[in-house]
C-alpha cells in the first residue's frame, strides 16, 4: 500500500514568536524548525501501517523553501521511504487553496492508496489543508482520527474519531483522505542507522510545471500579524482563605462567567 | 577553515537532546539518590544506535562518527553524567579497540552485540597500585596449552557490574615489562572471573564501577584482542578514544550546570530585580559560557581529527585536560550562582558538581 504524507516545517513549539521587520511575516532568526507534531503523528501512522501489512511505501511531501528539506530528511530518517520537494518561485506567497491545487495535483500524478495528514500545522493552525486536498480530489475526508485500521483486503479503513463523549466510527472506501489527532500514536525517535540512511534515499524535487500547475495568484493574503494586547494582570484575592475562596467562586460566576 | 556540522550530525545532535530531555531528565536525579543503574534507558540508548555511534553497520553500529558521538554524549551529559558514562564507556574503551584490533570473527562475537547495545562491555585495565602508572600491570595471563589462565585483580572498572564481557589487559611476559602486555576479551560467567565488590561513589551513581578478581581463570586463545605484547598499545589508544569521551561527559555536565543557572538567575529576586541583572553575576554566566564554549571547540577539534585518520592524541588530552577543568570551576559557580539553593539537592546542580569531580581524577 502506497500512503502519502504532506508536512510542513514549522518553528520549534518552544519558539518565542516575534512579529518580523515585514509584519506580513514572523522574525525568522534563531529559530529552530521542526516537523509539525500532528504531521509526525501521520508519519508515524503511516510507517505502522506499512510495517502492519509487511509492504507498501511511505512516502513524505511538503511544499515550501530550501531549508523545508531538512523536515523532510527527517521524516526519511524516521522511515519514510522517498520524498517530493514541491518548490517552485509559482508558489511564493501560496495560499492554503494553491498548496492544496499543488498537492492534489502530486497526490494525482502517485495515486497512493492513502493520504494522511497531520490534523493542522502548529504555526498558523489553519487546518485547511486535508479537506481542501479531499475536495479537489473528490475523496471522502475524515479528520483528527485517534485510530485506524486498514481492512485485510486493502480496500477500506475504519477510522475512530473522538466526539464529545464518544469515538466517532467510520468506514471509508480507500483512496481516502485522514488527518490525525494527538493520541492516534506515540512517533517514535529517528535512529542514527535511520539518520545516517536518509541521505541515501531520495528527495525529488517537484516543480510547478512537473505537475502542469501554473501560478494562480494567491486569494487569501496575509495583510498583517498584529502583536496581541497584553495581558491584564491577574487579581489577588486577600483575605482569610474561607473568605477568599468565596469571593473567588463568586468572581468565577458572576464577574467572569466561567462557572 | 569551516565549522559546521552536517545534517547527520545536527540530527544525532537532535535525536540525543530529544531522547535527554524526554526519557533521560525526569528519571536522573533518583537514579542518583538510588546508585540504580539505568536498564531500561541504557536499551532504549542501544536500540536507538547511541552505544555503538561510530562503529559500521556491518557490525551493529550506526556508521556515525565521532564528531557525531561528542554530539550526542554532550547532549545526555546535560541531563545525566551517568548515562553518559555508561554510554562514553561502551563505545569509546569498549567498541572502539575491539573494531580496530579484533579478528573478523572477534569483531562477530565481541562487537555486533555490543555496538548495538543489546550487551554492554567494559574496559579492565587499573589495578590498586597501577592506575595512572597503567605500564605496572600485576595481573598475569600466563600461556596455557590453546588458552591462557589469568591471575590478578582490577579496580574502579566502569560498567564492571552489568557488562557481559571485559577488555582485559594482563602480562603475558612480565620480563618485558610493558612490552609484555597482552589484551583478552573475557565473557562473565567465565569460572575465575570474580565481580567481589561494587564501589558506593561520590557522584555518577547510577553507573556501577566494580573490582574484578581473576583466579585461575581460562581465557581461549582466541580471545586474544591483538598480538601478545601488544596490550599496552591497544590500551593506550584505546584511551585516547576515552579521552575525546570524557572530555564530552564534562562539556556536557557544564553546559548542563550553565542551564540550570541561567533559569535560576533570572527566576530568583534579590533586591527587587532578577539576580541575572546583577553584574556579577551576569560575569560569572559569561565566564561559565565561553570556558563552556572553549572546551566544545577543543573535543570537537580532537574528534574531527580522529574522524580524518589523523593523529590527535596531544588534541584529545588537551581537551580532557581543560574540559575537566573547566566543568569543576563552572559546576562550583553553579552552586554559587544558586547560593544556599545550591547546596539543596531539589535544585540539581549538586548533583553536577559530585558528577564532574570524578571528571577530574586520572588526568592521564
Amino acid at each position: 500500500m502506497k500512503i502519502l504524507v504532506p508536512i510542513k516545517q514549522v518553528p520549534d513549539t518552544a519558539t518565542q514568536v516575534k512579529i518580523g521587520a515585514d509584519p506580513k511575516g514572523i522574525d525568522t532568526t534563531g529559530i529552530t524548525w521542526i516537523v509539525s507534531p500532528y504531521d509526525e503523528y501521520a508519519v508515524e501512522e503511516a510507517l505502522r501501517i506499512k510495517e502492519k501489512r509487511g509492504q507498501g511505501e511511505v512516502v513524505a511531501v511538503t511544499l515550501g523553501s530550501e531549508r523545508a528539506k531538512e523536515a523532510l530528511r527527517s521524516c526519511l530518517a524516521m522511515g519514510a521511504d522517498r520524498a517530493l520537494h514541491l518548490s517552485d518561485p509559482a508558489w511564493e506567497n501560496a495560499d492554503t487553496l494553491t498548496v492544496a491545487r499543488a498537492l492534489a495535483a502530486v497526490i494525482k500524478q502517485e495515486a497512493p492508496q492513502l493520504v494522511l495528514f497531520g490534523r493542522q500545522a502548529i504555526d498558523d493552525d489553519m487546518g485547511a489543508m486535508p479537506a481542501q486536498v479531499a475536495e479537489l480530489l473528490g475523496w471522502p475526508c475524515a479528520s483528527w482520527i485517534m485510530e485506524e485500521t486498514i481492512s485485510d483486503d486493502g480496500k477500506s479503513v475504519r477510522a475512530g474519531r473522538q466526539v464529545e463523549g464518544a469515538l466517532d466510527i467510520f468506514n471509508i472506501p480507500l483512496p481516502c483522505v485522514l488527518s490525525a489527532q494527538k493520541g492516534l500514536n506515540e512517533p517514535r525517535y529517528p535512529t542514527l542507522k535511520g539518520i545516517m540512511g536518509a541521505k541515501k534515499k531520495e528527495i525529488k524535487d517537484v516543480k510547478a510545471a512537473d505537475l502542469g500547475l501554473a501560478a494562480d495568484g494567491a486569494q487569501l493574503l496575509v495583510v498583517a500579524l498584529e502583536a496581541l494586547p497584553p495581558r491584564p494582570p491577574g487579581r489577588v484575592i486577600p483575605g482569610e482563605p474561607a473568605e477568599a475562596v468565596k469571593e473567588l467562586v463568586r468572581s468565577l460566576r458572576e464577574d467572569a462567567k466561567a462557572i | 577553515m569551516k565549522i559546521e556540522l552536517t545534517d547527520e550530525q545536527q540530527m544525532i545532535q537532535a535525536l540525543a537532546r530529544d531522547f535527554a530531555e524526554k526519557e533521560v531528565k525526569p528519571i536522573a536525579a533518583q537514579l542518583d539518590a538510588e546508585a540504580r543503574f539505568p536498564h531500561e534507558t541504557v536499551k532504549r540508548m542501544g536500540e536507538l544506535g547511541l552505544m555503538g555511534i561510530a562503529v559500521p553497520e556491518t557490525y551493529g553500529g550506526s556508521g556515525a562518527d565521532t564528531v557525531a558521538y561528542v554530539l550526542a554524549l554532550e547532549e545526555i551529559a546535560k541531563v545525566c553524567a551517568s548515562h553518559a558514562v555508561i554510554m562514553s564507556v561502551n563505545n569509546s574503551l569498549y567498541c572502539d579497540p575491539v573494531l580496530k584490533y579484533g579478528t573478523e570473527e572477534q569483531r562477530k562475537k565481541f562487537l555486533a552485540p555490543f555496538a548495538s547495545g543489546q550487551q554492554i562491555g567494559c574496559f579492565a585495565l587499573t589495578e590498586p597500585q597501577a592506575g595512572s602508572d597503567a605500564t605496572n600491570q600485576h595481573t598475569l595471563a600466563v600461556g596455557d596449552g590453546d588458552g591462557y589462565v589469568l591471575n590478578g585483580r582490577k579496580v574502579f572498572v566502569t560498567n564492571g557490574r552489568e557488562a557481559s564481557a571485559a577488555l582485559v589487559f594482563g602480562q603475558t611476559d612480565p620480563a618485558k615489562a610493558h612490552h609484555g602486555i597482552s589484551a583478552f576479551l573475557v565473557e562473565k560467567g567465565t569460572p575465575g572471573f570474580l565481580v567481589p565488590k561494587v564501589e558506593d561513589k561520590l557522584g555518577i551513581r547510577a553507573s556501577d564501577t566494580a573490582e574484578f578478581v581473576f583466579e585461575e581463570c581460562r581465557v581461549p586463545a582466541a580471545n586474544r584482542l591483538g598480538a601478545e605484547g601488544m596490550g599496552f598499545k591497544i590500551a593506550m589508544s584505546a584511551l585516547d578514544g576515552g579521552r575525546i569521551g570524557i572530555a564530552a561527559q564534562a562539556l556536557g555536565i557544564a553546559a548542563g550546570a550553565l542551564e540550570l543557572s541561567l533559569a535560576y538567575a533570572k527566576e530568583r529576586k534579590s533586591f527587587g530585580v532578577p539576580i541575572a541583572q546583577h553584574q556579577m553575576v551576569q560575569w560569572m554566566l559569561a565566564d561559565m559560557a565561553t570556558a563552556i564554549d572553549a572546551a566544545r571547540l577543543l573535543i570537537w577539534r580532537a574528534a574531527a581529527l580522529k574522524d580524518g585518520g589523523r593523529p590527535f592524541g596531544l588534541d584529545a588530552s588537551m581537551a580532557k585536560l581543560f574540559a575537566s577543568e573547566m566543568a569543576m570551576k563552572v559546576t562550583t559557580d553553579a552552586i554559587q550562582v544558586h547560593g544556599g539553593y545550591g547546596y539543596i539537592k531539589e535544585y540539581q546542580v549538586e548533583r553536577y558538581f559530585r558528577s564532574v569531580r570524578e571528571r577530574n581524577d586520572g588526568r592521564a
